[in-house]
């Protein structure tokens, strides 16, 4: 329900949402009678017992079992019956179907990674699919944290030390809150993200493509980007300049050096070209190349190498191009070392699963006795 | 509201009834409230304690094997000089609080004497009893996982490991200087009490020279140091050993 | 020897026209600081309760304004975090534990069981000072920096990660428990064995019923959570294995530890206010208690209870799912005798002959807020419902809706009504009346949004929302409303004081209330009564078709004079 700037309920996107609130409302319901109960007999009385009225005030009463017994029995039997209630949603949700689709949850100061089975990950965002129950198993990595899914009604701390549960089972395509609920410190409200409720197909490709919502980067385009980000587009352009060589069209052609000697420029001297530039200096030139020896990953440097073997001819990407171009032959020869290797040039996740921000300094035994505790 | 004023309430005059504080009526209801008093706060020691003896239970509970290993290194036979000692100071306080009964000033201040004698005993054999754990670094601190391992060197497995978590036994003498320790300041804010209530025999003062209570509520004071020590004696020290 | 009724310092420095009583008898400094006097201690807690509440608040106001806007306004995170927890902590530690029993049961208790002062009344100072001496410690904490985690401490972050003045403000509150400790010791013992002859138990008041059970309750939960805190303070300072999962220890083992406490702390905190509650009705309603032993054994049941619920503050913890059921179950019987009392108050003011004057709109105002308060309570006692809504903005809007709906209006509504006996003033009513409305309207505009915003999914202690903009509508109600409401606050502070300066003089009874404490003058001499009365008959023993009789004479003889005073004249009955 929304009016404006003023919603009412929150979305009923999973399997328990329905009973959950048809209980919230009830509880709303008898919230709303008694108060008025209440609030409605004290101001009559409090108008027409006033002092100075001429109401009756014969034969007052100061006790009276039976309305004693009724308002304390019917209370009583009202809660009893909400508890039944409340209790029987609670036991479903504590007993996850024995189908349910496992995934893993690590919450940690002050994000959320999650884990696929087929080794996906993705950061502060769960993507699931409708209809398939989802089981998640968390835990934390240093104080406690909560998993909440408003949308779904569902929530439960995660803990240091041991493996906590909340399962699912979602009903609606959409995205949804996803908070931490469990005050853990300094950017406690900013452990948030999103909940991704796909369809079954969708989710399937898109677990199957690695965890891209677009498709991956083949190694050229992966080469592209590197070929950017480290500065190799500033000197090598199209034409030969003052500064360096063209890299049009150099693989597998012969090179000459300074001092005479020559190589075929295959991909093994691309790589040491790259890494140790002063080995063979191409004819012509200085040392000014840097040294990109402990700069860049040997994925880098495969798919630096990958993207110098096509430059200069029609299937190149663009140097300065982010765009990513589904790569259909990546796929379908099924080169899961390839997409993964992308997906993790892709991915600029530099944070160290291991690093605590707020851990308290001075106690250096700390990490090896975390490091124990972990491997029990 | 109706009341009448009390013929028998003498306003603001009691007779000079030495030892009564103005809030009485007569020392009977004075001592009652003492007594109710002194038991009410040994029962929020008990919350108090209890709270330890909880944790103390869910963890042996749990890690049976590693605090029996860890345990080994208490010395029985002090821990069980020092029950004795304790129970011998009970026995004292016994007989200082019949002796206060009987007004007789000069026994109450020898039984009470003997009871602090025996309670500085406790505290001796306690700092003798620390100071060895301490010589072994068997407390918990950051070192505990490096510092302590050669005291259970007769655990040792074939690899090199030691056959107890360290982690466990930290937590073991955790609780066995945090619950002892606790102990021990009591035992300490009692002598201090039981010294005070020397002085006032000795001095005459009219709060326990006419009124045994003050002389009782102490009594039941030091009961329940002991009754806590007759608690962690067996738990701490007389482990048996897990299936 | 009791005290005689005029003691030596009376005998000088008096003016000759004025009755001395325990504020005049003496005026030197170590007069109030050494006292023995319930009374004069009781005022020693009004200033520095009022004086911790006073910074909760400034605590609390910053925190609405901060919460406008869903990317904060003036403060950063870290800032934030320490400003909720001290909200918290001084707040529930400093005056809402405190308040009602050591201001108004303090004054009040000696005076309504007809006895000269408390069974201890050395002991009663040094819960002052350790009131004292615990609250400097955790504002000294906060000047230094503060904590920032929540009230609460949930370990593994308060022991093992946050770098902040952790130790120090639990040193405080572990001092400031005995406080809270030797107070209930102080009642239980007075209450058993002090009153007057004839006050048999179902003869007393139900606010000295209230501050019995509240004093149980007082006696056995504070201890728990105060080893609680300094075994925390031990895995601070000496990496102590208690509760920190990377040592071996369980984290969930400290909730179990500190809710067994603080379950039954916020009974402490409202049972005083029930009391309250039960004489403000009677008293304006010129009508015994309807049910008053359901009433009196109702807080005896709280109590109990009371100290069996704590696992519902923890039903996603990861404790079984058999705990939950069993502890939800209690939770639902515990709700029941609250309900009880609503309707027990509320069948009082039939037939009665109602006079509504400030004290008793806030208990008119405490009966509708309590109400939501409580039902709301449900909400979260129902294990499956609480999965949704438990650390959201619905959880701190109930918890409100009780604390400062139930308990502080309790507290006003008391202060409002001996006022005049505990200060020898009259303040203007008319002032007192309107201000009451704005406190009940600015309140349900501050908290009622909340509800809605828990609802919806808001967490608490979030200093940013922007992952959801969308709930920024409600927060800036809710801040509005607490301006209303802060002014409501504020203004008591001013009528009141100005009544001390030049508010008419009360007599011993100014409302023609029932009860010992109205039988002596207002303020009472140090010694209490003249002569200890002996009591006939139970407390509430109005006739109302009587008093309505004389009420209409007086009416008539009131509307045709023209001195309409603000406050009433002494009723007669």
């Amino acid at each position: 329900m929304q009016f404006n700037n003023f919603p009412l309920s929150p979305p009923r996107a999973s399997n328990f949402a329905q009973e959950y609130d048809a209980i919230f409302y009830a509880l709303v319901a008898l919230t709303v009678f008694f108060t008025l109960v209440v609030g409605v007999a004290v101001i009559f009385f409090a108008v027409r017992y006033k002092k100075g009225t001429r109401a009756d005030r014969s034969r007052p009463m100061y006790e009276n079992l039976f309305l004693e017994l009724t308002w304390t029995i019917v209370p009583l039997v009202i809660g009893l019956v909400m508890f039944y209630f409340g209790t029987s949603l609670y036991v479903k949700m504590r007993t996850p179907p024995k189908n349910a689709t496992e995934i893993f949850v690590i919450g940690k100061q002050w994000m959320w990674h999650v884990q696929h089975g087929n080794g996906v990950r993705e950061n502060n965002t769960l993507h699931v699919p409708a209809g398939v129950p989802i089981k998640l198993t968390m835990i934390s990595q240093d104080v406690l944290h909560a998993f909440y899914i408003p949308a779904f009604r569902v929530q439960e701390h995660v803990v240091p030390g041991r493996y906590t549960q909340l399962w699912f089972t979602p009903t609606e395509i959409g995205e949804y809150h996803l908070f931490c609920n469990m005050y853990c410190g300094t950017q406690h409200s900013e452990m948030g993200g999103k909940v991704v409720v796909m369809s079954p197909k969708d989710f399937a490709s898109w677990l199957s493509e690695g965890g891209q919502s677009s498709a991956p980067l083949s190694m050229e385009q992966a080469g592209a980007k590197v070929y950017n980000k480290v500065g190799c587009a500033n000197c090598h352009g199209a034409e030969d300049t003052l500064r360096a060589p063209s890299l049009y069209g150099i693989y597998n052609k012969r090179r000459t050096f300074a001092d005479g000697t020559s190589l075929i420029a295959d991909e093994e001297y691309l790589r040491s070209s790259i890494l140790r530039p002063y080995d063979h200096i191409t004819s012509g030139y200085g040392q000014t190349m840097p040294v990109y020896e402990g700069q860049v990953t040997e994925e880098d440097v495969l798919n630096l190498v990958a993207y110098i073997k096509v430059l200069g001819t029609s299937t190149a990407p663009p140097p300065t191009s982010n765009i990513n171009r589904h790569s259909a032959s990546a796929v379908a020869s099924g080169t899961n070392e390839s997409t993964s290797l992308a997906t993790n040039a892709v991915q600029a996740n530099t944070d160290d699963p291991d690093a605590s921000p707020t851990r308290r300094t001075g106690s250096p035994a700390v990490g090896a006795v975390a490091a124990e505790g972990r491997n029990r | 509201m109706s009341a009448i004023t009390n013929p028998m309430d003498h306003g603001h005059d009691h007779g000079h009834e030495p030892g009564l504080h103005h809030q009485y009526e007569d020392m009977a209801q004075q001592s009652e409230t003492y007594i109710v008093g002194m038991w009410s706060f040994l029962v929020s020691e008990v919350m108090f304690f209890g709270a330890l003896f909880l944790i103390y239970t869910l963890y042996r509970w749990n890690y049976q094997l590693d605090f029996y290993i860890a345990h080994e290194h208490l010395d029985v036979k002090l821990g069980a000089i020092n029950t004795t000692v304790l129970l011998f100071s009970s026995f004292t306080m016994v007989m200082a609080v019949q002796s206060a009964q009987l007004k007789n000033r000069i026994n109450v201040m020898r039984y009470l004497a003997v009871t602090v004698l025996c309670a500085c005993t406790f505290l001796v054999i306690k700092y003798f009893e620390y100071k060895s754990k301490f010589a072994d670094h068997l407390y918990p601190g950051a070192g505990f996982a490096d510092d302590a391992v050669k005291a259970f060197g007769n655990h040792a497995l074939e690899n090199g490991h030691v056959a107890v978590n360290m982690n466990h036994a930290q937590l073991f003498y955790g609780l066995y200087f945090g619950m002892t320790g606790l102990h021990a300041v009591h035992i300490i804010v009692g002598i201090g009490v039981i010294i005070s209530l020397i002085r006032l025999w000795y001095n005459r003062a009219n709060t326990v020279i006419h009124d045994y209570v003050p002389t009782e509520m102490v009594g039941l004071y030091w009961h329940f140091v002991d009754l806590v020590w007759i608690f962690l004696f067996p738990l701490f020290y007389l482990m048996p050993l897990p299936r | 020897m009791s005290s005689p009724a005029i003691t030596k310092g009376e005998l000088k420095n008096q003016p000759q026209n004025e009755e001395v009583n325990y504020l005049n008898v003496e005026h030197t400094i170590s007069s109030w600081l050494l006292t023995g006097d319930h009374k004069r201690i009781a005022m020693l807690y009004l200033v520095s309760a009022s004086f911790f509440f006073f910074l909760g608040s400034i605590a609390a106001g910053l925190i609405r304004f901060e919460l406008t806007s869903p990317a904060g306004v003036v403060l950063e995170s870290e800032t934030y975090n320490k400003i909720f927890s001290a909200h918290g902590i001084i707040m529930i530690f400093q005056f809402l534990v405190p308040a009602i029993p050591a201001i108004l049961g303090n004054f009040l208790l000696p005076l309504m069981i007809g006895a000269r002062d408390l069974a201890f009344p050395r002991l009663n100072l040094a819960s002052w000072y350790m009131f004292m001496v615990g609250g400097a410690l955790i504002l000294i904490g906060m000047i230094g920096g503060g904590v920032d985690t929540g009230w609460t401490f949930y370990t593994p972050y308060s022991s093992m990660y946050s770098n902040t003045q952790v130790t120090l403000v639990l040193v405080g509150i572990f001092i400031s428990g005995f406080s809270s400790i030797t107070t209930g010791i102080n009642f239980v013992a007075t209450i058993h064995k002090m009153r007057a002859p004839g006050m048999t138990w179902f003869r007393l008041p139900l606010f000295v019923w209230a501050m019995y059970s509240t004093s149980l309750l007082m006696i056995l939960g504070t201890p728990v959570v105060a080893i609680t805190l300094l075994l925390v303070v031990f895995e601070r300072l000496f990496r102590l294995p208690i509760f920190s999962p990377e040592l071996g220890g369980d984290p969930v083992l400290f909730q179990h530890l500190f809710w067994f406490y603080s379950h039954p702390a916020v009974y402490i905190m409202i049972l005083p206010a029930f009391g309250i509650i039960s004489e403000l009705i009677a008293n304006f309603s010129r009508k015994r208690i309807f049910g008053y032993h359901f009433v009196a054994f109702s807080s005896i049941a709280i109590a109990g209870l009371g100290f069996l619920v704590w696992g519902h503050h923890m039903f996603v913890s990861s404790q079984s799912m058999y705990e939950s059921i069993v502890f939800s179950l209690i939770s639902f019987l515990v709700a029941v005798p609250s309900a009880i009392k609503i309707f027990n108050w509320t069948t009082t003011m039939y037939k009665g002959n109602i006079r509504l004057q400030s004290p008793m709109i806030y208990a008119i105002g405490f009966l509708g807020i309590f109400t939501v308060g409580g039902l709301t309570g449900l909400f979260l006692g129902g294990t499956g419902t609480d999965v949704h809504l438990t650390a959201t903005y619905f959880v701190v809007a109930h918890f409100h809706y009780v604390m400062v709906g139930g308990t502080l209006l309790g507290f006003l509504g008391g202060l409002h009504y001996w006022w005049p006996k505990m200060t020898g003033r009259l303040y203007n009513d008319g002032i007192a009346k309107v201000n009451a409305v704005i406190v009940f309207i600015g309140f349900n505009l501050t908290f009622f949004p909340q509800f809605i915003l828990g609802w919806m999914g808001m967490p608490r202690r979030y200093h940013y929302y922007y992952f959801a903009p969308e709930f920024q509508a409600y927060h800036i109600m809710s801040t509005l409303g607490s301006s209303v409401l802060g002014f409501g606050l504020i203004l008591p502070a001013f009528y009141l004081t100005m009544s001390l300066i030049n508010g008419k003089k009360s007599g011993p009874n100014p409302w023609g209330a029932h009860g010992l404490e109205w039988e002596t003058a207002s303020p009472p001499p140090t010694s209490n009564f003249l002569e200890i009365p002996i009591v006939l008959d139970e407390v509430y023993d109005f006739d109302p078709v009587s008093e309505h009789e004389q009420d209409m004479k007086d009416l008539d003889k009131w509307e045709s004079t023209t001195d309409h005073q603000s406050f009433p004249t002494e009723d007669h009955h």
